[in-house]
């Protein structure tokens, strides 16, 4: 039962949900999703740092600025997935 | 579960064996009181332990999965709902956002308790069926315990509890059944789950049996492939993987004291649900440090977190799919645990096992003393050992729903 997510748009400013809580681990952190009750890997300390400040930017182009260029497509591809199960919200 | 990866790192299943910061998969039996002697009973459960937790250790336990952030927990037992704080220890777990799912034989579940479950968020209600109809199940898990079930299931239908589990443990005798299965679940708006039977507590009396033989494994492969969507497995199947193919769903890896673990009723912490023996027990969580220092610092866990050598299964061409298969089923067959599980599907673990262990902690009721003969299990051709319980089988004090149990598994609960 997942919630349909809208199109993911860099433009926009995203949060983390706040049904979803995280939970750091050696390779980065687990997310579960109390209303879905899915569970997601994110798989690098740098995104779960960006994940967790994203609320804080204006959009998520403006939050992946301060990540290393080379890693931004890869950490933009994350974020849309995360963004489709919901683990990531647009911001109210 | 979904894996959000953003550069290249080990796989999943790489970072797993290494071990978490908290189990993901726990299973919590709050009682070895059981109404039921099923056969197979993998904690082998008939009595309540006089040292079981009581209602405030087993909050505190609670209180600890959530600062773990552990999400939820697989409860069982025994029969969990026996226990008389059953209720509101279901709800001080949901209150503390440890979601709850709990496998019960449904001695419970009235039409009153069916509806409080619908209503409350959080909460997964797994039924035990080892039979889609009456004759197979009864021969396993006691007469009357088919018509427990259903009832417990229609109860549920009717509350519209949706998506509750239907979980059966594959028999011999249950395997040409997997449709009916299927068939039972939809009629209840029920999901399948199906796992594998292991040679645990009084599953090792039954297990030359009632273990599937080699063409209904890969039967049973088969069947999961076709019907990947709509059924789940605990992941308990990946020894099947080295039939080839596209693997199963699910982690392919033994996570015993990994990502998974079990706490037994008096707060033993033992690697795995289906490892209860002192060879795999880590500790305690009444010990100072609780839970959180057994799952982080027992010697026991940091050595099944070290790289396994493979052994035997080194060779094999199939060992990165199968990973040698489940260290209990091993275990419990005399089988050495870095060689071949006893059901590997390449034939690799038949021949010549050891000795099979003594069993671990005993909590079958107490009946006549077991006979040496064969029983009947009520059908024909099949036939047990009378080592312990399973002489029993024939009963009729087995499985009645109006009596709990000769021996009041109740006795002494706070």
């Amino acid at each position: 039962m997942s919630v349909p997510a809208d199109p993911f748009e860099p433009d926009r400013g995203y949060r983390l949900n706040p049904d979803v809580a995280l939970r750091p681990e050696p390779f980065g952190a687990l997310a579960y999703h109390f209303g879905t009750r899915r569970l997601s890997f994110l798989k690098a300390p740098g995104l779960v740092e960006l994940v967790r400040g994203l609320g804080s930017h204006g959009s998520v182009s403006e939050a992946l600025a301060g990540v290393d260029e080379s890693r931004r497509p890869s950490f933009l591809r994350a974020l849309a997935a995360l963004a489709a199960s919901d683990m990531i919200v647009p911001q109210p | 579960m979904t894996t959000v990866s953003c550069e290249p790192v080990p796989a999943l299943a790489e970072q797993f064996k290494r071990g978490l910061a908290a189990p993901i998969c726990l299973t919590w039996e709050w009682t070895y009181a059981c109404n039921l002697s099923c056969a197979h009973c993998l904690s082998s459960s008939g009595r309540r332990d006089p040292a079981e937790l009581s209602t405030a250790q087993m909050r505190g336990v609670i209180d600890e999965l959530h600062h773990m952030q552990v999400f939820y927990v697989n409860v069982g037992g025994g029969e969990p709902t026996v226990r008389p704080d059953f209720w509101e220890l279901l709800q001080y777990a949901v209150s503390r956002q440890v979601g709850v799912k709990f496998s019960t034989n449904g001695v419970r579940l009235t039409a009153a308790r069916a509806r409080q479950l619908a209503a409350t968020d959080y909460v997964d209600v797994q039924i035990s069926l080892d039979g889609a109809t009456r004759e197979v199940n009864d021969a396993v898990r006691g007469r009357g315990s088919y018509d427990l079930a259903v009832r417990a299931m229609a109860n549920l239908a009717e509350a519209g509890m949706a998506g509750f589990k239907i979980s059966v443990v594959m028999t011999r005798h249950n395997v040409p059944q997997l449709d009916e299965f299927a068939a039972l679940a939809d009629r209840f708006g029920a999901q399948l789950r199906i796992t594998r039977l292991r040679p645990s507590g009084r599953g090792a009396d039954v297990w030359p049996q009632l273990h599937p033989t080699a063409p209904q494994q890969r039967q049973i492969h088969a069947w999961l492939t076709a019907h990947a969507d709509r059924v789940l497995t605990g992941d308990s199947f990946f020894h099947l993987n080295a039939l080839g193919g596209a693997p199963l769903p699910g982690l392919n890896l033994c996570g015993a004291g990994r990502v998974v673990c079990l706490i037994d009723p008096v707060g033993d912490v033992y690697a795995c649900p289906f490892a209860i023996h002192d060879a795999f027990r880590a500790g305690n969580v009444r010990a100072p440090g609780g839970f959180a220092e057994v799952w982080r610092s027992a010697p026991l866990f940091a050595r099944l977190r070290e790289p396994a050598s493979g052994g035997a299964c080194r060779s094999c061409s199939q060992y990165s799919a199968c990973q040698g298969g489940c260290m209990a089923a091993k275990f419990f067959t005399g089988l050495p645990l870095d060689g071949p599980d006893p059901e590997c599907v390449l034939g690799h673990g038949e021949g010549a096992p050891g000795d099979t262990p003594p069993p671990g902690n005993d909590h079958s009721h107490r009946r006549v003393p077991a006979r040496r003969t064969a029983v009947p299990l009520g059908m024909p051709g099949v036939r047990v050992p009378a080592r312990r319980v399973a002489a029993d089988l024939g009963l009729p004090a087995v499985g009645v729903p109006a009596r709990l149990c000769g021996s009041s598994p109740l006795a002494g609960v706070p």
